[in-house]
């Protein structure tokens, strides 16, 4: 049995980044995937750094997260395609406009700089926008990446400092201080993670986290269509529903030129095959926000599974039914932005250490519930 | 199964070259109401392909069969989903269809398997069918230089080909063996038709060296291809030409049958006798479930098209005949396996993925079509993995992905659309001209 | 009926047989049909529409597989050259 500080359990950009962190700060880490590193949601998601508001909670995360990102992106490599390209929030009605106003008071109070944008300002951003929007919000600190390649990038950095990998092994159990694999074999850690994901709940019994299923679409080369991550307000609408299947419009201009299109989510939904009415129904959405989009060649349709909590903020900290467990899942569509600041919250957690944002917001215990262990 | 689609047929056939064909007119002439779609506009498929071209004799006299049945043709039609069983999604030039059907026969041919080595991807650096099918659709080759390399019966075949068109054929490099070659050709005593084919061959290709243990090592030129080295018997030379024409054999177009969930083994559809899939309803006929030739497509062809039309007594008929021809397609398959020396052609800064310009170097190091994929955007691109995909199987050994829907890019539209945009004329088999 | 389409290829005047195809027509303008990601030139490879290298823009819809599509008189042909 080997023996380590801490053992996680899932490689993607989440478990990526709580290794990153952990051999920052000397620990002796083992990190272990069913398949890769950069799987999962990881591989599927939209890679969008993006401050949010749902909740004072989700806002500060985010905004802490957003700002390790812009301090790591100057070591990111070139495949982990980093853009500082922004977010624009686009207000198709008044209702919408008024949200802008309010959105813009909101993030200014709290330190982070937009631009109100009417329409034609809205226009000379992004021309390919239908005509008839009345304008939009601007955060141009926002940007994307391409997840599989940070996941991989944050995995490097840790095996550099003495992180071990077992990849293409699944684990079936973990708790007091063992994770067990299928093969039979056990790793011995002080800490384990539990870092999977959707998957989560199969390793630790009673969490509260379901399937969100997404999909996306991805264009051939359209250099320039687009120049800024673009989401629609009703957004908001589509990603607070808990019960129903919703689309929002939601695109994203890839280095290489072409657009990637969202989004949806679907609960109850638990096969990966792309289910066309949704499909069909966001690039609906799509198209009415962006008309040039009908004619464009889409190369690749594909789904994911976000991992969901009932109150949309994630899973950070020990488990209050066995010691050596530790939660860093539950983040929705928001895994890449809080990657980062995921792995901060838990190891400083782990060093019984003071938070650098208030940490109470993400802790498993919040829910009132006894998990169990498997 | 009920569907919405305007069309919607007892029979549906997907693709127009010999095996569709041959399914479309069997399976109308039993009184099925039958389609036959295609995205080219004229029937054929590769091998009967015509371009500028009169249409081949065999190809015309599966056409006439065809229109004289009452086949509905869909041309320029690309099938590119499945919406539910029973209703395919496709695309034209202008629309987007949705077909129906009781019964599906997929006829979805084969294409080239294309091997990297240094500067293959120069212009005028084409596949053998590759520059075989740009010449029928026009392009001038008199007078101009082309070697000819890879593997398989094709070679020759386009060989002969250019040459009656004008070109001058310097060579054809085989990478079979001599001994692979002999033991193949005694195969084809007793196949009568194989072997007039060949000794026709022959005669069209008088004064052309046939090499085997020869293969292509490095394409050279300033950005068109100006000489091309090959290594023969483990000797290098280097000749000035203008086009080389290299393809290594045929792979199985097996996306739609995938993507509709049958079983393949071997990379190649499964089927039974009566070119019955795993999933009810849909056939399989031609190269997807092995690669055989004209011949082969046309009577599996046949079979598919009466067994999905209900006519299995005289589907049975004809299994008796396949035995025969499957046996070929075993014997070619052997002959022209690629030798491992083919493996070591790419440097490490040889392009592999040529639609996201992916170097043999960024790629040696995973272990997986899927992490290839993912870490270093390898099948990524416009043709889905469709000419990397073979490639890196064989370079690597690594299995290919789940197919995912479009199996072709499709527009946006296209996916959008849950019910027909735009019902296709239907036209004759032939073409408007 | 014509034997002889005409139509342009990067606003230059070319003259195909007719029946051919757009790859064809590009060829014969001496153009190639796309730049690569790193900047390479390409033209047509397979023929049959399955690798993508001969993608052109024809009046004005981009990632036209030109190998498959037919000249017809007055056609607007754009490539990356």
């Amino acid at each position: 049995m080997n023996s380590y500080d801490v053992a996680i359990v899932g490689a993607g950009i989440v478990g990526a980044a709580c290794a990153y962190e952990c051999c920052r700060r000397g620990m002796r880490v083992v990190v272990v995937d069913r398949e890769m590193v950069g799987s999962g949601a990881t591989a599927a998601g939209m890679g969008h750094i993006v401050v949010m508001d749902d909740s004072e909670a989700q806002f500060a995360l985010t905004r802490y997260s957003q700002r390790l990102w812009q301090q790591l992106k100057s070591e990111l490599p070139d495949d982990v395609e980093y853009e500082e390209c922004g977010t624009i929030w686009v207000a198709a009605d008044d209702e919408e406009m008024q949200e802008v106003e309010r959105k813009c008071s909101h993030y200014a109070a709290r330190g982070v700089a937009t631009q109100i944008l009417g329409p034609g300002a809205l226009r000379e951003l992004e021309p390919n926008l239908r005509s008839g929007m009345k304008g939009g919000l601007l955060v141009s600190g926002d940007a994307v990446l391409y997840p599989p390649c940070a996941a991989r990038f944050l995995m490097e950095c840790a095996q550099e400092r003495g992180a071990r990998t077992r990849m293409g092994c699944k684990v079936v159990g973990m708790s007091e201080d063992r994770i067990r694999m299928e093969d039979g074999s056990e790793i011995s850690a002080e800490f384990l993670v539990n870092a999977s994901g959707a998957s989560a709940p199969e390793l630790t019994r009673g969490l509260d986290i379901k399937k969100r299923k997404g999909h996306l679409v991805i264009t051939d080369r359209y250099p320039q269509f687009v120049r800024h991550q673009l989401v629609e307000l009703g957004y908001l609408k589509s990603a607070h529903s808990t019960t129903s299947d919703s689309v929002a419009f939601n695109v994203q201009p890839r280095r290489t030129g072409q657009i990637l299109i969202g989004s949806s989510r679907q609960y109850g939904a638990e096969h990966k095959e792309v289910d066309h009415e949704i499909l069909a129904r966001m690039l609906q959405r799509a198209r009415e926000y962006m008309p040039g989009l009908e004619r464009m060649s889409a190369i690749r349709t594909w789904t994911g599974f976000r991992a969901a909590t009932p109150d949309k903020l994630p899973l950070i900290g020990p488990l209050a039914s066995d010691k050596s467990v530790w939660l860093a899942t539950g983040h929705e569509g928001l895994g890449i932005t809080t990657s980062l600041g995921t792995a901060r919250l838990l190891v400083d957690q782990m060093a019984g250490a003071g938070t650098e944002i208030p940490n109470g917001p993400y802790l498993p215990s919040r829910l009132g519930k006894e998990h169990a262990h498997v | 199964m009920t569907s919405n689609a305007p069309f919607n047929f007892d029979v549906l056939v997907v693709g127009a070259g010999p095996a569709g064909m041959a399914a479309a007119a069997r399976a109308a002439e039993s009184g099925a109401r039958t389609g036959l779609v295609d995205e080219n506009f004229r029937a054929g498929g590769q091998i009967w392909r015509s371009g500028c071209e009169d249409i081949p004799a065999e190809a015309k006299f599966w056409i006439q069969r065809c229109t004289s049945a009452g086949v509905m043709a869909l041309r320029g039609v690309r099938v590119v989903d499945q919406l539910k069983p029973g209703e395919l999604t496709a695309e034209s030039m202008d629309g987007t269809h949705k077909l129906g059907y009781q019964q599906l026969v997929i006829a979805t041919g084969a294409r080239e398997r294309f091997l990297p080595f240094p500067g293959w991807t120069l212009l005028n650096v084409m596949g053998a069918g590759g520059l075989q099918a740009m010449v029928k659709s026009g392009l001038p080759i008199q007078g101009k230089r082309v070697l000819v390399a890879g593997t398989g019966p094709l070679l020759p075949a386009v060989a002969a080909y250019l040459r009656q068109h004008g070109a001058r054929v310097l060579m054809i490099c085989e990478q079979a063996s001599w001994l692979s070659l002999a033991r193949f050709a005694i195969t084809l005593i007793g196949q009568t038709g194989k072997l007039s084919q060949v000794m026709q061959l022959k005669k069209e290709l008088p004064h052309v060296p046939f090499l085997a243990n020869s293969w292509p090592v490095a394409a050279e030129g300033n950005e068109v291809l100006e000489r091309v080295t090959i290594s023969h018997g483990g000797k290098l030379e280097t000749i000035a030409c203008d086009y080389l024409a290299c393809g290594f054999h045929l792979v199985p177009n097996t996306e739609l049958a995938a993507l509709l969930g049958c079983q393949s083994e071997n990379g190649y559809v499964q089927v039974d006798d009566l070119q019955r899939t795993n999933v009810p309803g849909v056939f399989c006929a031609g190269e997807p479930t092995g690669i055989g030739g004209a011949e082969l497509a046309l009577l599996e062809g046949q079979i598919a098209g009466l067994a999905a039309s209900g006519d299995i007594r005289a589907a049975e008929a004809l299994t008796a005949n396949s035995k025969k021809l499957k046996n070929f397609a075993d014997h070619l398959q052997r002959a022209f396996q690629l030798r491992k020396d083919l493996r070591s052609l790419a440097k490490p800064d040889t392009l592999v993925c040529r639609c996201e310009d992916i170097s043999y170097a960024r790629l040696e190091r995973h272990r997986s079509w899927r992490s290839a994929k993912l870490q270093a955007r390898c099948g990524m691109g416009a043709c889905q993995g469709r000419i990397c995909g073979p490639t890196t199987q064989f370079l690597f050994n690594w299995a290919p992905d789940s197919v995912r829907p479009p199996i072709f890019p499709a527009r946006v539209e296209s996916l959008a659309a849950l019910a027909n945009c735009r019902e296709p004329a239907p036209q004759n088999v032939v073409g408007g001209h | 009926m014509s034997e002889v389409v005409v139509l342009r290829v990067n606003r230059r005047e070319v003259q195909v047989p007719a029946g051919a195809t757009v790859g064809v027509a590009v060829m014969t303008a001496g153009a190639a049909c796309r730049t690569s990601v790193s900047g390479e030139r390409r033209g047509p490879l397979c023929g049959m529409g399955v690798c993508f290298e001969c993608r052109v823009t024809i009046n004005g819809r981009a990632h036209c597989r030109s190998c498959q599509i037919v000249c017809e008189s007055g056609m607007d042909v754009r490539t990356d050259d």
